[in-house]
């Protein structure tokens, strides 16, 4: 039985989105017994979402570009060689002598899988940032409004305002516009000089620049107003929802001017301030890490993807976040290694053009982290009983308590004084403004670890623990 | 003896630094500041940082039997429910819950008698509770228990919340926590300990208080000292929120035999509580693997099967997070508590196991004692630092 | 062929293939669930499966992700109060 102590596979990969499948494929060409695991009913991850019976898999319906959906076709057609394993939401993964130990729920049930080498391509979600109302039903992450459009051709809402930073917000716009809904403003926390910093890695990256030309063409196209260094400071509502977002400009620091806010109707607000890597299980493993330039904790890998656990290889956003195509290479190189580690492929230096394309587009992702930082400021337009944990709803307030009068300065104690971060989410969405508010309050640096490790990566039963296999 | 000095010369060397803000190291800051002492305390990392962050919060009389832990456990257990809790306020979340031990075999109900009668005897409040009542007492405990037993005094408090608290009552009363500090060195006049040495500097004073925890073996071997305390590592299980499900503090008698075991292999016996937040925690394994931070997935899945064993409607329940934390333990399972004859100026406040949290203010009144030279609440000869010396 | 599901007992219609979420956002309804502390109304927010703000009972079992759900045919979902698990409670 393949993935038991006696018969473990090659290589088990984690994640099915694309740098999973790549990695998954490429081991397998290369003749690896190959497992493929992810929670997710199918393969595509986050970032190849379709519905079913559209003009293609990944295919952007506002631009018609049919370019991702030809990779996750070839991707997919090769897949026959591999095991995969949807449905599986693997929640740890433990190093043995022999390789490794998968552990995943089903169901109710928990199944473990033994593969001589891994690659974790766990991927990414928005990165959020709370404000005032952000909790009110109707504010949705910029990632989830997507994930509805594109998966289910749905839209929460008909007039929406995307607000955070990134080039992420464009392709958002885009996939409400063509659902039939109004954008009511897209708001830029930054304001697209940085981009300008380094030209030649936009002229070596020309898909995004025309990317980023066509989706600018569909927001003027239907008078969308695309509002630089302005953001979304507070969402207003009634106990039922969103009404409207109070936008202001903000200055170089994401500080709020008061004086020019101004309030439009909606009954969507749709926010992200990029991505941040999911790294519960690199971290249950004790992969090494380091902090990447927009500050999130990254798996730490050499040229070849592997991480500081040998035998170990990480690809994608969880070794920094740069998009569908890097974590592509990433994920080829990653599988390429495995199958060397394992002797079945020759340890000859890994293609070049992969190398040149994943230098190309790493510092195309550099551009764009400086170009879209998450705004130092973004504290000041707080108030007082702004929900900073959702789960648990905890308020600024209380982590105040915590640092001003009961003088705690470490992010993990104030979460386990207040509870932040201590709900079901367990910090997924408010660890890091957790940690990165007591940094601000407190005037010490942000430590992005305080509120990163969890040993269990998806809730399991008792039950399903208790009479799990060995 | 020290005498009292003004808290407002901060200039004067502290009269004690204490080494360890965990919960044992605020007590013993707090009640010193109480008596009048200008107190110093050092952490090489955070607030509750270490075992205090990482337990359950619990003030258990139940799992102690007659004798020096015992005699401990009820002074402690008077202090918290008399003095720090209502000094402390509400946020300290002082829970008298109370806690019920079952058995699960009739070998072992008759076992629990003989504890439950010694105990009484001892001054312990407790009443035998038969099988047929228990699930008056807990409705959703496994039907097929031998029996238990019902202590009203066992209570809890949020632990991270106590040590902080107790802190910033020491700090209004002038003494000064400092974090991130590590102890490098301890100052010496020849045999005499007279302060710490930190990175930052030299910090001189009149005593200084080994309340390290885990660690405070490599504190007393600062000074030259064998101190045999070991690191015990427990996991907890936390659950997704629930309504009111388990009223007491639950856990199986197999607890104390557990506590007081020599034992290096793994050690569990089922332990389920509530807290205010409405998830449950789950314990409690005991292991000897010095400070290992792994997850044991064996262990996890022990302690899942023997709280739903001991919960059957727990088994659809989530895990949502797990955390781990080591106990200081001490080779007689009894706390090193008061002065070193071998090094005069050093007090040890450690060793206190799993039940630190609940011991915490018997032994901070018993070390301010020391400093001030009153007469101590109990004899302290049970608790000699010294004691497993050559 | 229609689909559909009961949400508190109102049938909404689906597309095979869609969420729970997503068929409840198509119909209008955009909360499903009372937060166990000071009541609030919540739905869908990182629509992924990483906030668990989602959370309702479906066929009687609670805490079940409206995001990552696949809405069935004849499916009983209802809005959750609080934890869930009310009848539990002593």
């Amino acid at each position: 039985m393949p993935g038991s102590p006696s018969d473990p596979y090659d290589v088990a990969v984690v994640g099915a989105g694309p740098a999973g499948l790549a990695a998954a494929t490429t081991a397998a060409d290369h003749g690896c017994a190959t497992v493929l695991l992810d929670g997710a009913g199918g393969p595509g991850g986050q970032y190849w979402r379709s519905a079913p019976g559209t003009a293609g898999p990944g295919t952007d319906p506002t631009t018609d570009r049919a370019g991702p959906g030809r990779v996750l076709a070839g991707l997919l057609a090769d897949l026959d060689r591999v095991d995969v394993r949807t449905r599986h939401e693997v929640w740890s993964i433990q190093a043995e002598p022999a390789g490794f130990v998968v552990r995943a729920q089903v169901d109710v049930a928990e199944i473990a899988s033994r593969a001589r080498t891994l690659v974790l391509a766990p991927g990414a979600h928005d990165r959020q940032l709370p404000f005032p109302g952000w909790d009110l039903p109707g504010v949705v992450a910029a990632g989830g409004l997507q994930a509805l459009a594109k998966e289910h051709g749905v839209l929460p809402g008909r007039r929406v305002v995307v607000a955070g930073t990134g080039p992420f917000l464009l392709p958002v716009a885009g996939a409400v516009i063509a659902r039939g809904g109004t954008v009511v403003a897209v708001a830029e926390a930054g304001d697209g000089t940085g981009w300008l910093r380094d030209p030649a890695v936009l002229m070596g990256t020309p898909g995004r620049v025309r990317d980023a030309v066509a989706y600018a063409a569909v927001l003027a196209r239907h008078g969308v107003p695309f509002l630089r260094r302005t953001g979304v400071v507070e969402a207003v509502g009634d106990d039922c929802g969103v009404t409207a977002a109070v936008l202001a400009r903000l200055d170089g620091a994401g500080r709020p001017d008061g004086g020019s806010r101004h309030t439009v109707d909606c009954d969507v607000v749709a926010t992200g301030w990029g991505f941040t890597p999911r790294l519960d299980l690199p971290l249950g493993l004790g992969c090494a890490t380091r902090a990447d330039l927009d500050g999130s904790l990254v798996v730490a890998v050499t040229a070849r993807q592997e991480t500081s656990v040998p035998g170990c290889f990480a690809a994608g956003e969880a070794t920094g976040v740069g998009g569908a195509e890097l974590a592509v290479v990433e994920g080829r190189l990653a599988g390429l290694a495995a199958a060397i580690r394992l002797g079945n492929a020759p340890s000859d230096p890994p293609p070049a053009r992969l190398l040149r394309r994943r230098r190309s587009l790493r510092r195309f992702a550099a551009l764009m982290h400086a170009a879209h930082p998450v705004p130092p400021g973004w504290p000041a337009w707080l108030d007082e009983r702004t929900t900073m944990c959702r789960c648990e709803e905890v308020s600024v307030a209380d982590v105040d308590e915590a640092v001003t009068d009961l003088g705690v300065t470490d992010p993990r104690t104030v979460k386990l004084l207040t509870r932040c971060g201590m709900g079901w989410c367990q910090g997924r969405i408010c660890g890091e403004p957790l940690a990165r508010l007591v940094a601000a309050r407190t005037s010490t640096p942000y430590d992005p670890m305080s509120m990163a490790t969890r040993p269990v990566a998806v809730p399991l039963t008792l039950g399903a623990l208790a009479t799990g296999p060995s | 003896m020290l005498a009292a000095t003004a808290p407002d010369r901060p200039t004067r060397a502290p009269d004690v630094v204490v080494v360890g803000a965990g919960i044992v190291g605020a007590a013993c800051a707090f009640v010193a500041a109480r008596a009048g002492l200008t107190v110093v305390v050092v952490d090489r990392g955070a607030v509750a940082g270490g075992t205090s962050g990482a337990g359950e919060g619990n003030l258990l009389v139940s799992d102690k039997l007659p004798g020096p832990e015992l005699d401990l456990a009820l002074l402690s257990a008077r202090l918290w429910r008399d003095d720090l809790a209502p000094r402390l306020g509400p946020r300290l979340e002082y829970e008298a819950k109370g806690g019920l031990v079952v058995a699960a075999t009739s070998e072992a109900a008759v076992a629990l008698g003989k504890t439950t009668a010694a105990q009484r005897a001892a001054g312990v409040a407790v009443s035998d509770v038969a099988a047929a009542d228990l699930p008056t007492v807990e409705p959703h405990l496994a039907p097929d228990l031998a029996g238990g037993a019902h202590y009203p005094a066992d209570a809890q408090v949020q632990p991270i919340a106590a040590t902080v608290l107790l802190l910033r009552e020491a700090r209004t009363l002038g003494a000064r926590v400092l974090t991130a500090t590590r102890v490098t060195g301890l100052l010496r006049a020849g045999d005499r300990v007279t302060g710490v040495r930190t990175p930052s500097g030299d910090l001189p004073a009149g005593a200084v208080v080994n309340a390290a925890g885990p660690w405070s073996g490599e504190v007393a071997a600062l000074a030259g000292l064998d101190l045999p305390v070991r690191p015990r590592r427990g996991f907890v299980l936390v659950t997704a929120p629930l309504p009111h499900v388990v009223r007491h503090k639950v856990y199986t008698a197999a607890y104390v035999s557990d506590v007081a075991s020599d034992d290096t292999a793994l050690q569990s016996s089922a332990v389920v509580e509530e807290t205010p937040a409405g998830t449950l925690l789950i314990g409690a394994s005991r292991e000897r693997v010095g400070f290992d931070r792994t997850p044991s997935v064996p262990v996890l899945r022990r302690l899942a099967a023997q709280a739903v064993g001991l919960f059957p409607v727990l088994a659809t329940v989530p895990v949502l997070r797990t955390y781990l934390g080591f106990r200081p333990c001490s080779p007689d399972h009894l706390p090193l508590l008061g002065p070193d004859p071998r090094a005069p100026g050093l007090l040890h406040a450690t060793g206190h196991e799993g039940a630190g949290i609940g011991l915490a203010p018997a032994t901070g009144a018993l070390v301010a004692q020391v400093l001030t030279g009153e007469e101590p609440a109990l004899d302290l000869r049970p608790y000699r630092p010294e004691r497993f010396a050559a | 062929m229609t689909e559909s599901l009961s949400f508190d007992g109102t049938v909404v219609t689906f597309r095979p293939g869609q969420t729970i979420g997503a068929a409840l956002l198509a119909s209008g309804t955009r909360s499903w669930r009372t937060t166990r502390r000071n009541g609030r109304l919540r739905g869908l927010f990182c629509g992924i499966g990483v906030c668990f703000d989602c959370l309702l009972t479906v066929d009687g079992i609670p805490d079940q992700r409206a995001c990552l759900v696949e809405a069935r045919d004849g499916m009983q979902v209802r809005t959750q109060q609080g934890v869930g698990r009310a009848g539990l409670a002593v």
